[in-house]
């Protein structure tokens, strides 16, 4: 149990910063994800907090206690890594003992030979013999302890990696893409299986992916990261109501929020493609902006017939992808080449009915970004009754048309 | 006292503070202090065969610890060791030797290892037993009847005689097999669909793919064989045909004991081209050996 | 009717295709083959059949004389010598390549600017003409003129005869042995170190393994032992094959010191033309070549699985 706290961390190879001025407070028994695309630093992060490699300059503290001077093994963090880092040529149980014995024994006790000579060893090894059972059966790996990793499958793999990680009972977990290896399938299960034994445990786990559904569906905080600093730390419903910028809001969400050029007009009336929107924004008439919108808030006017208050683009159909329960639409915009609209809607919305359409969306479903890329509040809607004539046969499951 | 509290209660034994910066200053100056040790050791006949070929014979038998001479003598040096004996002449015959071993081998194995990975017939999987036993077999083995072999056709004390034994070289075709194997069926049906002959398909679609390998055989190849002395000593007598190793025993029984400084300067001589070489292409060198080591 | 076999000049064009490809695969194969015949079948069965005659180089008429030759041989103090000088050589050099090499390998394996340039320097011997570096060796080792003889001196142990000594003469060429051997093993090494994944000593580090001496003893030393069998087995062949340090520097003396098997060969052979007790010499050395072969091919089929 745990609070891990970064300040001011900075981390440079040569004249290329990795990381730059990192300020995170991770808290007890918090499940925090550093999501970010390949390259963002969020690897090196945690192989900082981990000791693998020494930060340019900041300190780590766990429990209020700088942990900047101690070796990896004194940190009272477990790595799980992404290939799992098993020793291949030892049994599933010794795998698991490693830590232990590695505290529990000095140096004579675990050299070949010489080791059988102390009458101190067999007590203790008998000891950690039940403490890896008692993992082994949390994790219902126990059948395996005989085992060596090279037989073991992918998931079976993994969970040896967390029993070896839970055997030391650290203050913080630290998982490196532990699903990253494993197949589509089972990596939906693992996701569950690491959120609950989260719960049980009730230890501070600091997790690094580059997927942003496992960010979304595990964590109590996300932070989401790119070119060595942290673009956005909340919630994972908060970065995706109100992402704090253009990288956030496209990396976390799929299909991808669509992005329309648009400009500031007269009054801060927001322009798309010379169209005047209900919504506006605080800055000088001539600035280009971008809009966001996620795909289940542009719906076609068949499912939800352009109401007062809603705006509306006129577009074509191009493609449809059918998914079972659902269907993405990638519409073209006329006057805008290359721009591709999507839109999520449910999978009995006939294509034949869209061909030329319009999709309507709520102003105040925009996300607004200045030329920056920095999010911009919208300053006023234009007044418009709130509730909507939505036709909810169209509408797909889980999607928040407000 | 349950293994978890054990843990804890060794844990705070432990000094948690350490000095990391005089630790890892400490690790590093043994670590270089003994690579430093070795590498005096393997240096040691290179640098004292440097020096001692650019003193004069006085300085030699002075015997001193001396790096540099007082008087530079190197010239002189050369000079005696390239006109009392014909150096060049050994490198020649070495490049000659080992280069007509290569190709023969090459030409040879190359084939038979694609029709051994790739290709049907009879009294394959035979054959490839024989290989793997050839792979058993040093060259001193057969030397004997080879020699008889030579000797009643009269063949001795010629490059053919030191070149034979080696034509056939049971490690290329069991090395190349292994890399021919993993070579991409498809590639060579297509190539059959395109009308190449087996031929073509060996020599203009399958060698070219296995250059790594050839490579790492060929540095293996010259390197052994310009080092061969068993064999040469054999079969050679005559000074003109001798191979560097030969050579060099020739001209140090001839000299043996009165002329170090000519001696270390025919050493050098001997040892610069596979040195440069080396030097040069060292990846190519490192990778070839232990490609031919590991495999 | 149609029982009646199909003549093979309608054979259908796939199978004629197959018939054509062994042809032609034969025919590929056949140089080598005809190769493998010549240099190594023939000559072993002439080598069996020459150890169980009298032949001597230049002899108008051979007897057969049955075992003698191996018995002579099994009795001769001249070979007992030899053999046991080879396997003392072997047991020296062995040990000390593996240890140092090994040594050598993991120290360098972690450096990062410096690695390049040790590895050239400890490589040098392998590519080096070997019997040049000998004679230079002879000449560092002189009793009087070597600079080991000279700094010897000055530490006031006085001049020792390395190579004229009986007692020393062996145990030095080893030494020999071991400087050309060092490079080598320690490439093999730094191979199979290449292939221990990183992550590895990453979590043995956070598992608590950090020290030099854990690292090695938990990690490094189990992963990299199918290398050293390897290196292990093809050390004992090459060192078990000494010859050129003997032919160029001791001629088997002093007093039969270094007198070694291939050596021994390589007199009764080709220097006193009995060729008939040389094959029986050379069956013996194949045995042993062939002991440590096997040992290798067991080893390489256990390397594939832990």
């Amino acid at each position: 149990m745990a609070k891990v706290e970064l300040h001011n961390l900075r981390k440079s190879f040569g004249s290329a910063e990795v990381l730059s001025d990192i300020n995170l407070s991770i808290k007890d028994g918090e499940f925090l994800t550093l999501v970010g695309p390949s390259g963002c630093g969020k690897s090196t992060l945690i192989r900082i907090i981990a000791g693998l490699e020494p930060q340019t300059s900041g300190s780590i503290s766990i429990d209020d206690q700088s942990i900047d001077h101690l070796r990896p093994h004194e940190r009272r963090v477990a790595m799980v890594f992404q290939s799992y880092a098993l020793y291949p040529h030892m049994s599933v149980f010794s795998n698991i003992a490693l830590p232990l014995t590695m505290t529990a024994l000095n140096l004579y006790e675990r050299l070949p030979l010489i080791k059988l000579l102390s009458p101190r060893r067999r007590k203790i090894m008998k000891q950690i013999g039940e403490e890896v059972k008692a993992i082994a059966a949390q994790l219902q790996i126990e059948p395996l302890l005989g085992r060596k990793p090279a037989q073991l499958s992918g998931g079976q793999r993994q969970r040896v990696a967390l029993g070896r990680a839970m055997v030391r009972h650290p203050a913080a977990f630290l998982m490196d893409e532990p699903l990253s290896n494993l197949d589509a399938k089972l990596r939906v299960h693992m996701r569950s299986e690491l959120a609950e034994l989260h719960q049980r445990l009730g230890s501070t786990f600091i997790y690094v992916t580059h997927d942003q559904v496992e960010a979304m569906t595990m964590s109590d905080r996300v932070a989401m990261m790119d070119a060595g600093k942290i673009l956005q730390l909340g919630t994972p419903d908060e970065l995706y109501a109100r992402p704090a910028n253009i990288k956030v809001a496209q990396f976390i969400g799929s299909p991808t929020i669509n992005l329309l050029p648009a400009r500031v007009g007269q009054d801060g009336q927001v322009e798309l493609s010379g169209k005047p929107l209900p919504i506006r924004a605080n800055l000088t008439e001539g600035s280009n902006i971008t809009i966001g919108i996620r795909p289940e808030a542009l719906q076609p006017e068949i499912v939800t017939h352009t109401l007062p208050h809603q705006a509306s683009l006129p577009v074509h159909l191009r493609r449809s992808e059918h998914l079972g329960s659902e269907k993405i639409l990638y519409f073209g915009v006329p006057d805008v080449e290359d721009l591709t609209v999507t839109s999520r809607v449910a999978a009995s919305v006939p294509d034949a009915s869209l061909k030329i359409t319009n999709l309507a969306f709520d102003p105040s479903a925009c996300h607004l970004f200045d030329g920056n890329g920095e999010r911009i509040e919208v300053a006023a809607v234009a007044s418009g009754r709130q509730s909507a004539n939505i036709d909810k046969r169209f509408l797909p499951t889980g999607s928040h048309v407000s | 006292m349950n293994a978890q509290s054990y843990i804890a209660s060794q844990a705070a034994n432990q000094p948690s503070r350490i000095n990391s910066a005089g630790r890892r200053f400490a690790s590093l100056f043994i670590t270089h202090a003994i690579l430093l040790t070795g590498v005096a050791f393997i240096l040691l006949p290179f640098i004292w065969m440097l020096i001692t070929s650019i003193k004069p014979p006085d300085e030699v038998f002075n015997a001193q610890l001396r790096l540099w001479p007082k008087q530079f003598y190197g010239i002189e040096n050369y000079t005696m060791a390239l006109t009392s004996a014909p150096l060049l002449r050994f490198a020649l015959n070495g490049l000659i030797v080992c280069g007509g071993i290569l190709i023969v081998q090459l030409l040879v194995a190359i084939p038979c290892a694609y029709a051994l990975a790739k290709l049907k017939f009879p009294g394959r999987n035979a054959l490839f037993v024989l290989v793997l036993l050839g792979l058993c077999v040093p060259e001193q083995v057969p030397a004997l009847p080879i020699y008889i072999g030579l000797a009643k056709v009269d063949l001795l004390n010629t490059y053919f005689a030191m070149m034979v034994p080696f034509f056939l070289s049971v490690f290329a075709i069991f090395l190349f097999r292994q890399f021919f194997r993993s070579f991409p069926d498809d590639i060579i049906h297509a190539a059959r669909l395109d009308g190449m002959s087996e031929f073509e398909i060996v020599w203009r679609i399958v060698t070219p793919s296995a250059m790594p390998a050839i490579a790492a055989f060929a540095v293996f190849s010259f390197v052994a064989h310009w080092n061969d002395l068993y064999w040469p000593l054999i079969v050679i007598s005559d000074v003109n045909l001798a191979p560097p190793p030969l050579g060099m025993m020739f001209f140090s029984d001839a000299e043996a004991g009165t002329n170090y400084g000519a001696l270390t300067a025919a050493a050098t001589i001997l040892t610069a081209p596979l040195l440069i070489v080396f030097l040069f292409a060292r990846r190519r060198f490192i990778e070839g050996i232990t490609m031919t080591g590991v495999k | 009717m149609s029982t009646v076999a199909v003549p093979m000049m309608s054979a259908p064009p796939g199978r004629r295709q197959a018939v054509m490809e062994r042809i032609m695969a034969a025919g590929f194969a056949l140089p080598a083959l005809l190769l493998l015949l010549l240099t190594i079948l023939v000559p072993l069965g002439v080598l069996a059949y020459l150890s169980f005659t009298d032949y001597e180089l230049g002899a108008v008429d051979v007897n057969y004389v049955g075992l003698s030759n191996i018995t002579s041989a099994l009795t001769d103090p001249t070979f007992r010598r030899a053999l046991t000088n080879t396997l003392i050589y072997v047991a020296i050099v062995l040990p000390g390549s593996v240890i140092l090499s090994l040594l050598v390998a993991v120290l360098v394996h972690r450096r990062k600017r410096t690695r390049s340039l040790y590895e050239i320097i400890y490589f040098l011997p392998v590519t080096s003409t070997f019997i040049a570096m000998a004679t230079v060796w002879q000449f560092v080792l002189h009793p009087s003129l070597g600079p080991i003889s000279a700094a010897l001196r000055w530490l006031g142990i006085g001049e020792i005869a390395f190579l004229s000594d009986p007692s020393l003469a062996l145990p030095t060429l080893a030494v020999i042995g071991i400087w050309q051997l060092i490079g080598f093993n320690m490439v093999l090494f730094l191979a199979g170190l290449s292939t221990i994944p990183k992550d590895l000593y990453e979590a043995a580090e956070i598992d608590g393994c950090g020290g030099e001496i854990d690292r090695f003893m938990t990690i490094t030393w189990p992963l990299l032992g199918p290398t050293t069998m390897f290196v292990i087995v093809t050390s004992s062949i090459t060192a078990f094959k000494v010859f050129d340090t003997v032919a160029v520097l001791t001629h088997g003396g002093p007093g039969g010191s270094t007198e070694v098997l291939l050596y021994d060969i390589y007199l009764e052979g080709f220097q006193y033309f009995r060729m008939a007790y040389a094959a029986v010499l050379t069956f013996i050395f194949l045995i042993f070549i062939l002991v440590f072969s096997i040992l290798q091919t067991v080893v390489m089929d256990r390397k594939v699985h832990y």
